[in-house]
């Protein structure tokens, strides 16, 4: 496969940005997006240019530490993957793909593709846990049962993997599923229902501080989660922030 | 914007209802009218209220716009909005701000008219100078003209964009159940289409009866 | 060749172990009350470094700090939460015995050791299953959501190696779910200021003052500063070294560094050589990759391993003339059913990965690069499915209705990892069996800790995967995250208060010393080398032929000439490295190629102790199997009489001469048997 690619190269985060041009011709369909990336890095290495900062690690889909907006959407084209797990069997000969940051001010560019989300890990900071210590000296596990169903409603907002695409979807670039993930799986179980209230109102206020934009409800970041997190915790987290 | 906009969604509905009753009973639409025009209650209390809302919700509207243009400094080269939200939900910018431009042309066509009659001529506090008979005629009047009726039915068409994302929005972010979704979605979405559908019809009415004169004036 | 085994004459008296007296079952309680304590008011005034916030890292700096201590925490990655640990699929073993199929303390502890092919500590382990049940309640507690049953309790599933159920999990993401936990944890105690967290930080080097840690020089990944930062203790949590391989199912950023580091200040590192590697995995498809990915083992719940018993149909398989589908039962071969037939495909994973490598080298391979086997779930779809018709009243005869409910059992067990499947490779294991291979996983070796977690280096801790002390030579499935949350939550918080007693006066330690210049220095100088240096290959180039040659020859199975020339290899290679490795930008900016090319010269070193250590054991035992040490059936053979010790080694300043120490293991309370499984 032929591919040309228009990519967002910035120095640093005072830099200004702009999109460069490349093209690579020897893809394959069973690469990952990832990989193809990586094959355009050791050209430019062995062309002595700088290769373009992305960020990855588990590349299984698991971690949310890879990002970028690729053809105008958050993680690509397919539904429910990141972008480590895109395969270039998505994409035909010859086509261009566009690659971006995920954008928002809460998440500025650290470098080319890199962008900064320790704002979602102000905003966990800010209230995302049960307050218990650490001793497990604690109740045994059994001792509360909790119906299955809620347990795994809990558990579908907990697969939240932090990776952002929310934001980088959504025309305002709000937080409202990531944060009303974590606000829902705790506000499922008996554990997390003691600090429920606190917990709601001091995230929100953490979120709204960080300078993340408002949730209009046009459903964009349920559509672009890649772990299909759903639109009812962003409906359960305004259901506690208004009568909690 | 939820709470604005539900109140909103409900005075639309009654203005529907009032409207309507002139093409059910014109005597009905007089008696009506008459009633909201001239009730202490109404007059002095609650269209206060309404205009508070009205205001409130637009100018929340254009805050959090503002705001939420900011959260985003640079803008994407290429943004596929289409692929995940319809294009009603992520323009209600747009969609509010020509009903809001219409507000305005139907303050200037109806309601000064109406404040000029109540306050500078009177009508208000001498109740002799007040007909409770004219408002059916006056409103045939109104949609004689084409280009009026067009401007109302193009400004529905923006409404019932408005409606069919916000009011349903605005359940979700009171905190809609799961179990409701589907029901209240359906709701909102057949409100959103039949409610502005229906001041369409009564304005294309009037318009038919204006200049065929087949119902005689009341 | 100049291949001396270098063994100590006489045991170091920095391998004294620790291990306390008395019964076995006694002897954690009993160390527990008479360790040292540091009283509330003292912890206040001791700081604590710990790298890495993934199970191990991410427990122990939450407990740490709740206790009272000042904690920093390190990671490279741009989240805490983002440690690897948030991988791991499968589950956690405790020894709650709530299904009541006879699970207990011992039986975990004797499953582990047995696992681990009697080369782990058996104090350690027995401490491990001791506290495992904890970790469920505080996990619990802290609103982990594990799986549950309609009862609302807690649900177990069974794994490889054992014959109960005692693993807990959650779906397919039980890591996520965990590091999750203890990243609440943590940010609970950064919200209080006890924990400042540094995040995309790399560990550089450890600080040593009067032969004691005092501290580490970090350095921000963004900004490329190089920062100094002292501690009267630091606790090394950086994971395992498997990307030595190149390709693993570990992250591209895993890496030995921090332990490699200490390593070479004086801690010793041991066993090396075992490597576990992962029989359900996704084969490798082009020279492309960088990356495997790993299928949960608890998929060997419900899939049957095998491969066509012909070579002819093999061969058909591999060049798309025959769909797996179409080889009829008779003419399958599954064949760890057949070798091991009380475990049958829950055999453990060493022995499941030698088993698929055993029947593809012999021809029987089902992918083009012939190096992959079946893992098929019509039996469990058809049998659940059975189940679900007859419960619903459906026609139990009918297939199609069968087949259907069948899968959807499948789906809600399995289902993220099937969609994970399907896409990477394109084939809906639904309807057609999956192909897996065995890859590198999880490394058993590591640095060599006491009982007390504490490396050969005062001061300096090693926690997790990245020490050795609790696998042996082998892990088995669910432990890892129970050995990660173990020594995080329960066991290092009471055992570096008793090191940290004697702290309670020292105050702060200054950076301004000439030990933290010196390590400063010696890191710009190796960065500087790097960057200034205009060489024509990548760090990638190297660290994929490191991984090849490791993987060639310390693989899966070893011997004597194939690791002799590994060894010269690595060293050519190391050689190359640092005449050719390309560092393109600078060294005052975010530079992903610097970073790699620091870890990457450490896996160079590492993979050469990993060579010497494998040839030095010349028995084979769990994740480690030489050639020249097997039975008639091509079984492990161990050689107890000569290796049942612990090979820690000891950096004598030359990478080519390491010095070997042996710590004895005594098993007290458990019979050593041959460990089979059939």
């Amino acid at each position: 496969m032929k591919i040309k690619l228009k990519i967002w190269r910035q120095e640093d985060s005072k830099s200004k940005g702009r999109f460069v041009r490349y093209a690579l011709d020897s893809i394959t369909p069973e690469m990952s997006f990832l990989e193809m990336l990586d094959v355009l890095n050791e050209q430019l290495i062995s062309s002595g240019d700088i290769p373009v900062a992305f960020d990855h690690d588990c590349r299984e889909g698991i971690c949310g530490t890879c990002s970028l907006f690729i053809n105008g959407r958050a993680h690509g084209p397919d539904r429910l993957v990141t972008t480590c797990q895109l395969h270039m069997r998505r994409f035909n000969d010859g086509d261009t793909i566009v690659i971006e940051p995920f954008r928002s001010k809460a998440f500025p560019v650290i470098k080319d593709l890199v962008v900064d989300r320790s704002s979602f890990d102000r905003i966990q900071q800010s209230g995302g846990y049960i307050s218990i210590n650490t001793s497990g000296n604690t109740q045994d596990a059994n001792a509360i049962a909790i119906p299955k169903a809620d347990a795994d409603r809990s558990f579908e907002a907990a697969t939240c993997i932090g990776c952002g695409a929310c934001v980088a979807a959504c025309k305002n670039a709000s937080a409202m599923l990531f944060v009303s993930a974590k606000v829902s799986q705790y506000a499922l179980l008996p554990q997390g229902k003691v600090e429920a209230k606190n917990r709601v109102k001091n995230m929100v206020a953490q979120m709204d501080l960080e300078g993340f934009g408002n949730c209009s409800n046009t459903g964009a970041c349920e559509i672009e989660c890649p772990k299909g997190i759903s639109l009812e915790n962003i409906a359960r987290m305004n259901r506690e922030y208004l009568f909690g | 914007m939820a709470l604005s906009g539900l109140f909103l969604v409900v005075f639309l509905l009654q203005h529907f209802i009032i409207n309507f009753s002139s093409v059910v009973s014109p005597t009905t639409f007089n008696q009506w009218s008459h009633f909201m025009g001239y009730n202490v209650l109404v007059q002095f209390v609650l269209q206060p209220i309404l205009i508070f809302g009205v205001v409130f919700h637009f100018v929340m509207g254009f805050v959090l716009e503002i705001q939420n243009r900011k959260s985003r400094r640079i803008s994407y080269a290429q943004f596929k909005g289409n692929k995940n939200a319809p294009w009603v939900s992520r323009n209600m910018i747009w969609s509010g701000g020509v009903v809001l431009f219409f507000l305005i042309l139907h303050f200037i066509d109806f309601w000064i008219p109406e404040l000029n009659h109540k306050y500078i001529e009177g009508s208000m506090f001498h109740a002799e100078l007040s007909d409770p008979s004219r408002y059916y005629s006056e409103l045939v009047h109104k949609f004689e003209s084409l280009l009026r009726v067009c401007v109302y039915v193009a400004a529905f068409v923006f409404l019932a964009m408005h409606i069919y994302h916000g009011f349903s929005s605005a359940f979700q972010s009171l905190g809609m159940k799961k179990k409701h979704k589907r029901s209240l979605l359906f709701f909102t979405q057949a409100f959103a289409i039949i409610i502005p559908l229906g001041f369409c019809f009564i304005a294309l009415y009037h318009h038919l009866v204006s200049i065929h004169t087949i119902v005689p004036h009341a | 060749m100049g291949l001396e085994i270098n063994t100590a004459k006489k045991t170091s008296i920095k391998l004294s172990s620790k291990v306390p007296q008395g019964k076995l079952s006694d002897k954690w309680t009993t160390h527990k009350s008479r360790i040292r304590l540091v009283s509330p008011a003292n912890k206040r005034n001791i700081d604590i470094i710990v790298v890495g916030t993934g199970l191990a890292g991410g427990s122990a700096a939450a407990t740490l700090a709740e206790l009272g201590y000042n904690v920093k925490a390190f990671c490279f990655q741009d989240s805490a939460r983002r440690a690897h640990s948030i991988a791991a699929q499968g589950g956690i073993n405790a020894a709650k015995n709530y299904v009541g199929d006879g699970d207990s303390v011992y039986r975990l502890f004797y499953d582990t050791i047995k696992g681990g092919d009697y080369r782990s500590r058996e104090a350690n382990v027995y401490r491990l299953a001791e506290v495992s049940s904890n970790i469920i309640d505080q996990c619990v507690a802290q609103g982990v959501p594990f799986a549950r049953d309609y009862g609302g309790l807690l649900d177990n599933r069974s794994f490889g190696g054992v014959q109960v159920s005692r693993t807990f999990y959650a779906k397919g993401q039980t890591g996520q779910q965990l590091q999750l936990g203890c990243y609440s944890a943590l940010n609970r105690q950064i919200a209080r200021g006890k924990v400042k967290m540094y995040s995309r930080h790399e560990m550089m080097d450890l600080v040593l003052i009067n032969g004691k840690a005092r501290g580490i020089i970090a350095r921000d990944l963004v900004t490329g500063q190089l920062q100094r930062h002292g501690a009267h203790a630091v606790v090394i949590a950086s994971g395992g070294y498997g990307n030595v391989f190149y390709l693993s199912t570990n992250a591209m950023g895993s890496n030995v560094s921090a332990g490699w580091k200490i390593y070479k200040k004086g801690a010793f590192f041991a066993n090396p050589c075992f490597t576990q590697i992962h029989p359900t995995c996704i084969p490798v498809s082009g020279t492309y990759q960088s990356k495997l990915t790993l299928m949960s083992e608890s998929l060997r719940n419900d899939g049957r391993i095998w491969v066509p018993k012909s070579i002819q149909d093999a061969k058909m398989i591999r060049e798309n003339q025959l769909a797996p589908t179409d080889v009829p039962e008779e003419q399958r071969d599954y064949f760890l059913e057949r070798r091991y037939p009380a475990f049958g495909n829950l055999v453990p994973r060493d022995v499941a990965s030698r088993a698929a490598k055993e029947r593809c080298d012999a021809g029987y391979g089902v992918n083009i690069t012939g190096d992959a086997v079946f893992l098929d779930f019509h039996s469990a779809i058809k049998r659940y499915g059975k189940e679900q018709a007859h419960l619903t009243g459906l026609d139990e005869t009918n297939p199609e209705i069968y087949m259907d409910l069948g899968r959807k059992v499948i789906k809600s067990k399995y289902g993220n990892l099937f969609q994970m499947y399907e896409k990477i490779v394109d084939q809906n294991p639904y309807y057609t069996p999956m192909k897996i291979y065995p890859a590198v996983h999880y490394t058993m070796g590591g640095v060599w800790v006491d009982y007390n977690l504490m490396t050969t280096i005062d001061g300096c801790f090693c926690i997790g995967e990245a020490n050795f002390s609790d696998h042996g030579a082998n892990r088995l499935g669910a432990s890892a995250l129970m050995q990660g949350l173990a020594d995080g939550y329960f066991v290092l918080p009471y055992t570096i208060g008793d090191y940290l007693a004697d702290d309670i006066r020292t105050g702060p330690i200054s950076t301004d010393t000439k030990e933290f210049e010196e390590a400063e220095d010696q890191i710009k100088t190796q960065i500087d080398r790097f960057i200034k240096q205009k060489g024509s290959k990548s760090v990638d180039y190297f660290h994929k032929t490191l991984g090849r040659i490791i993987w060639d020859f310390c693989g899966m199975s070893r011997n004597e000439k194939g690791l002799k020339g590994a060894v010269q290899k690595i060293r050519n290679l190391r050689e190359d490295f640092y005449k050719n490795v390309s560092v393109p930008g600078t060294s005052e900016q975010y530079n992903e190629e610097l970073a790699k090319a620091c870890r990457v010269a450490d896996f160079l070193e590492l993979g050469e102790l990993m060579a010497i250590d494998a040839l030095n054991r010349t028995e084979s035992c769990g994740g480690h199997f030489r050639e020249e040490s097997q039975t008639k059936q091509g079984e492990a053979l161990r050689d107890d009489e000569n290796f049942m010790y612990v090979a820690a080694w000891e950096h004598t300043g030359d990478l080519q001469n390491p010095l070997l120490h042996k710590e004895e293991l005594k098993f007290q309370e458990i019979e050593v048997k041959s460990r089979s499984y059939k």
